[in-house]
């Protein structure tokens, strides 16, 4: 897999959701500094897979997990679930700015991390929100509420209060699905700016999307038993014009899905 | 045209004329009993706030004689004749408001956040913490529906002669807590299951921790709920009468401390209606209770549309 390093690398991993298994036996290296896209029909365990990374499944009662998740080759579920969030980010399908002001929504995250030095935060705040493109539009309107911005602009705050924490990866759970087709065009322009410092990955039902905005992709189905199965991973152009699996040929052609 | 035909057509015609006349007769029917039905609300409606302007009116209007500046800043002198005003009464009605409100709010808004936020990991973590959540989930439940009397009772035997803190500001305002405690927990529980999950997801996903996301975010957002559950609480103690009654004494002195017996203004009403010849001044004392209730509730429905405007993002 080209000459990059390997960022995340899940070995045999299957999840359980009490006696139904959600995930089975995915193997696949997500490299460093790339976008890499999981795709797949619903239901397949695209998000359920996504979310393993940063173990937000742990908030769903009855979750079991086998196999490994190595961030940087340490294993994820060994490190502590608030370090491990610091640093590795998500940013969710619906835009989730909290009630208060964009500026308190940015800072969060620092503050949260035990961050209190006011000037220290203004600049972590403008650096963020300068890194999701979002500054030139809120820097006069800092104290203003996140929620009476646009659902794009709400995205884009999401995305920069992801950033201030400073993590690694970043875990994108279809985030411009709710969004007009400008909105989600901007997301994506951001996307591509964010790879050079950031591992994102990008759960999309949108095949165009992911074959104009990832690097890689991982294709996803759902076994017979509901279970979702990787079908086969690569480079996103190999997996578009050229892929190995008959399977994976029918869902980017929309044969189904 | 045949003969056939002929009667065809007269029948047609006929049926449709009988189609049309039962359309006529049942569209008539069904706006009647439209019409009835919303006569009837009208005069239900009509009839609940003509009740409720006919008491606070008769209150007003009769209390309105006796109320006067010297009314308001004198305090009782007691007897059967009933001497005095009322000032004492407003100041302790206060004392006991803040007292049981301070005492009452961080213990219910405390039990709520549990019972939302945490009792569900902690029921699947043991069999009998699961049974004693149940438990308490239940006598809220129960609470909420106990004539406060009973809490007086209760106020009466434990912090009035076990704990012998004897008839006081204390006594009343622990009485008091117990009767609130209820309506506080429900309502923020309430305001707190109506925080949407995205919320708390966004702040964990950020390495926040629960009680972080509790503090940051959840409380923020159901603060305007809280808010609402703690004012009708206040509303609650300054109507009560028969709580206080067996907690707090009826001296009408003021209390210098939380250990002094007092007299609330509910309280006063009750005592000049019931043991002096003074109804005019028990008229004046309700004027200004219900006033006071009347203008809380007021104050209730703006504050928290205010709140609830700018945590929507519609404020500033």
């Amino acid at each position: 897999m080209e000459s990059s390093k390997t960022k995340l690398k899940v070995r045999s991993f299957n999840m359980f959701y009490g006696d139904f298994q959600a995930l089975r036996d995915v193997t696949v290296d997500i490299p460093i500094h790339r976008i890499t896209s999981i795709i797949g029909p619903s239901g397949c365990g695209k998000s359920t897979f996504l979310r393993s990374f940063n173990r937000m499944n742990g908030l769903i009662p009855g979750t079991r997990v086998e196999g490994q998740m190595l961030l940087d080759d340490q294993d994820l579920y060994d490190i502590d679930v608030v370090e491990l969030r610091k640093r590795v980010g998500m940013v969710f399908q619906r835009p989730n700015p909290f009630p208060k002001t964009i500026f308190d929504n940015v800072a969060y995250g620092p503050r949260s991390h035990g961050l209190r030095d006011r000037a220290r935060l203004s600049e972590i705040v403008e650096h963020s929100l300068k890194q999701a493109a979002l500054w030139d539009e809120v820097k006069d309107n800092l104290d203003k509420s996140g929620l009476a911005l646009s659902g794009g602009q709400q995205q884009r705050l999401c995305i920069a209060r992801a950033l201030a924490v400073d993590p690694d990866v970043i875990l994108m759970d279809e985030p411009a699905s709710a969004l007009d087709p400008i909105a989600t065009l901007r997301i994506e322009e951001l996307v591509q700016t964010l790879k050079e410092s950031y591992t994102i990955v990008i759960v999309t039902h949108n095949m165009q999307q992911a074959a104009r905005a990832s690097d890689h992709t991982i294709f996803f189905n759902m076994a017979e038993d509901r279970a979702g199965y990787m079908v086969e991973y690569g480079l996103t152009k190999e997996i578009f014009t050229n892929p190995k699996h008959k399977l994976t040929e029918d869902y980017i052609t929309g044969r189904f899905g | 045209m045949s003969g056939a035909q002929v009667t065809s057509s007269v029948a047609e015609i006929q049926n449709k004329s009988v189609v049309a006349g039962m359309a006529v007769g049942s569209v008539a029917r069904r706006k009647l009993s439209q019409r009835i039905a919303f006569g009837f609300t009208w005069l239900a409606g009509f009839l609940a706030v003509a009740a409720l302007v006919w008491i606070v009116g008769y209150v007003v209007v009769q209390g309105v004689q006796v109320i006067n500046l010297e009314f308001l800043t004198t305090r009782p002198a007691g007897g059967v004749s009933g001497e005095g005003g009322m000032s004492t009464t407003i100041v302790t009605t206060l004392y006991l408001v803040v007292l049981t409100i301070v005492i009452a709010t961080p213990l219910g808004v405390g039990a709520a956040i549990f019972l939302v936020e945490y009792a569900g990991e902690v029921q699947r973590e043991s069999r009998l913490m699961a049974y004693l959540i149940k438990i308490a989930r239940i006598g809220v439940e129960v609470l909420a529906g106990v004539p406060s009397i009973i809490f007086g009772l209760f106020g009466f035997a434990l912090f009035v002669v076990a704990l012998e803190l004897g008839f006081s500001l204390l006594s009343a305002g622990l009485s008091g807590a117990c009767l609130i405690l209820p309506v506080i927990i429900r309502t923020s529980e309430e305001a707190l299951l109506a925080v949407p999950r995205s919320y708390r997801e966004g702040s964990l996903a950020l390495g926040a921790t629960k009680w972080q996301t509790t503090v940051g975010v959840v409380l923020p957002a159901a603060m305007p709920g809280i808010i609402t559950g703690v004012v009708l609480s206040v509303g609650r103690i300054i109507a009560e009468t028969a709580i206080f009654w067996v907690t707090l004494g009826g001296s009408y002195r003021l209390p210098t401390s939380i250990s002094h017996a007092g007299r609330s203004m509910a309280l006063h009403v009750y005592m000049l209606a019931s043991e002096t010849r003074a109804f005019d001044k028990a008229m004046g004392t309700a004027a200004i209770l219900i006033v006071t209730i009347v203008v809380l509730n007021l104050i209730i429905n703006y504050t928290s549309r205010r709140l609830a405007a700018r945590s929507m993002g519609r404020g500033r």
